[in-house]
């Protein structure tokens, strides 16, 4: 179990609670978390759950597959600390983790 | 009435497209009565993993749902599961319910999906035989996928190749017989077709292309063999049915709206009938980037439907219309699929198929019209937006491989 806060564009915080195994993108879509489309469903083929990262977290998100990275050079405002929130699963380690996520995903 | 001004919004249909468009009409304002009528026991779940992961028992059901129980209580969506709808009455804007009474509606939203063309030869209703489209589907086969057990798939489209991937992984004996001279014929390019072939047979999985089913033969009322046209018996434990889909569009047609392979929708998903919009595999669309209409069996089709049908009733602006994606996952293999390829007059390689990352682009009087990319997602997303910008491309810089593509898209978009 983890508590995750997301961030929307906007600055309005939701704190969820998040079971080990899911991925970060399927927290945020069972509870609406705006700013997340998600179209794929996590096959990581669309590059529609584009999120950015608490730089704390980064290492414990886990790596980056050579399939995310190049997706991901393909996103809207890109950043060090972008990922695609359904390669990222959910640990203990992950416990406070906070995700701000974009105003589109287009 | 007015579009912004309903009271009570049915979709009929429990899919994809039926669960986005129940999410835009709430996201877009909607508070008015949503009724979601769905003929399977299962709250609306996503198909693509049914042939791939799921298959293979690697999660459980709800991971598939789209929205958790408690969403559609929290939105307050009437969901009537397992119930048919025999009929809708246009004049009344009532859709009938199976098991009795009627839903009354201003807006209706047809979101009936497709079904399995049916194997038109002898010993179809053999126990054993199967199909792959539903979460029931899934449980019947699951238990029947045992190691060293022998399944013939009738069809290498991508259900049929997905099965065979899965199916190999799960260590069964497979046997995969198409019609066509090649497998993908309907949707792909040789190269491509050539390629998942290769790779299907260094996966151990036979093969046939070229040749017809004749009958599938029995034992004891269970399906012991599939013979082929040219008499070859390829003796089966599981036959799985994988030839294509058909559109539900029986309901629109019966009440007299127009179809044609399809339910004949405008850009906006509405059918002849301004009060009822259709969405998804049932419906048949502008292809706004190609200059035609047609139907598309895709996750991006239904989601982009479900939000054109949604906020045409809302009275809403028109969401973009995105150009066709698809993808297909076959063991290592993310294959990618952005745009329609059929017409296409010159294609080109980009990369080496052996090094099984690569992407084939396909041309149409020199207009990139579609991709098909193998563990590529900078050709598939490149491409995405190039099509849609109806650009120009040389075939000698798509194959420079030297050159990133998100520099040809660059140059290209200039």
């Amino acid at each position: 179990m983890a508590k995750i806060t997301f961030i929307s564009h906007d600055g309005t915080e939701r704190t969820l609670e998040a079971k080990n195994g899911m991925s970060v993108m399927e927290v945020a879509v069972n509870n609406s978390v705006p700013g997340i489309d998600a179209d794929c469903g996590g096959a990581c083929a669309c590059a529609t759950c584009h999120v950015y990262v608490d730089p704390a977290f980064l290492a414990k998100a886990g790596e980056q597959q050579e399939m995310e990275k190049s997706m991901l050079d393909f996103a809207e405002n890109v950043k060090p600390n972008s990922r695609l929130s359904c390669q990222i699963k959910v640990t203990d380690e992950l416990d406070g983790l906070r995700i701000t996520t974009p105003e589109s995903q287009h | 009435m007015s579009a912004g001004e309903a009271k009570s919004i049915v979709i009929v249909g429990a899919g994809q497209a039926a669960a986005q468009a129940v999410q835009s009409l709430r996201q877009g304002g909607y508070t008015g009565r949503i009724t979601l009528i769905g003929d399977e026991p299962s709250l609306p779940y996503q198909r693509p993993p049914l042939s791939k992961a799921y298959m293979k028992g690697e999660f459980d059901e709800e991971r598939l749902y789209f929205k958790p129980s408690a969403w559609y209580e929290d939105q307050k969506i009437e969901v009537m599961l397992g119930t048919h709808v025999p009929r809708i009455d246009r004049a009344k804007q009532q859709v009938q319910l199976g098991h009795g009474g009627h839903v009354d509606y201003d807006y209706l939203i047809l979101a009936t999906g497709s079904r399995p063309r049916p194997l038109p030869v002898p010993g179809a209703d053999l126990d054993g035989l199967h199909d792959l489209r539903t979460l029931a589907d899934v449980e019947r086969m699951r238990p029947k996928m045992i190691a060293g057990r022998r399944i013939v798939i009738i069809g290498a489209g991508y259900i049929g190749l997905e099965a065979a991937a899965v199916a190999r992984q799960m260590d069964l004996d497979v046997t995969v017989i198409e019609m066509a001279p090649r497998v993908l014929a309907r949707v792909t390019s040789p190269v491509i077709s050539e390629f998942y072939a290769a790779e299907h047979a260094r996966q151990g999985v036979k093969i046939l292309t070229g040749i017809t089913l004749s009958h599938l033969e029995g034992a004891q009322g269970k399906v012991a063999a599939a013979i082929l046209g040219d008499g070859t018996r390829l003796p089966a434990d599981i036959v799985l049915s994988g030839i294509g889909i058909l559109p539900n569009e029986e309901l629109a047609r019966d009440a007299g709206i127009a179809c044609s392979n399809g339910i004949l929708v405008d850009r906006d998903a509405r059918t002849s009938d301004p009060h009822v919009f259709a969405a998804g595999d049932c419906a048949a669309r502008p292809l706004v980037h190609y200059g035609r209409s047609g139907r598309l069996e895709s996750v991006h089709n239904a989601i982009e439907q479900g939000k054109l049908a949604a906020a045409a009733i809302l009275g809403q602006p028109r969401p973009a219309e995105d150009c066709p994606w698809f993808w297909s996952d076959q063991y290592d293999l993310k294959l990618q699929i952005a745009g329609l390829s059929q017409g296409y007059d010159t294609h080109v390689i980009r990369g080496d198929p052996a090094s099984r990352k690569f992407a084939v682009f396909y041309l149409k009087n020199g207009t990139l019209i579609a991709v098909d990319s193998v563990n590529s997602p900078p050709e598939f997303l490149a491409s995405k937006k190039l099509i849609m910008s109806g650009a120009k491309l040389a075939p000698a810089s798509l194959s420079d491989t030297s050159t990133p593509m998100k520099d040809i898209a660059a140059q290209a978009a200039a």
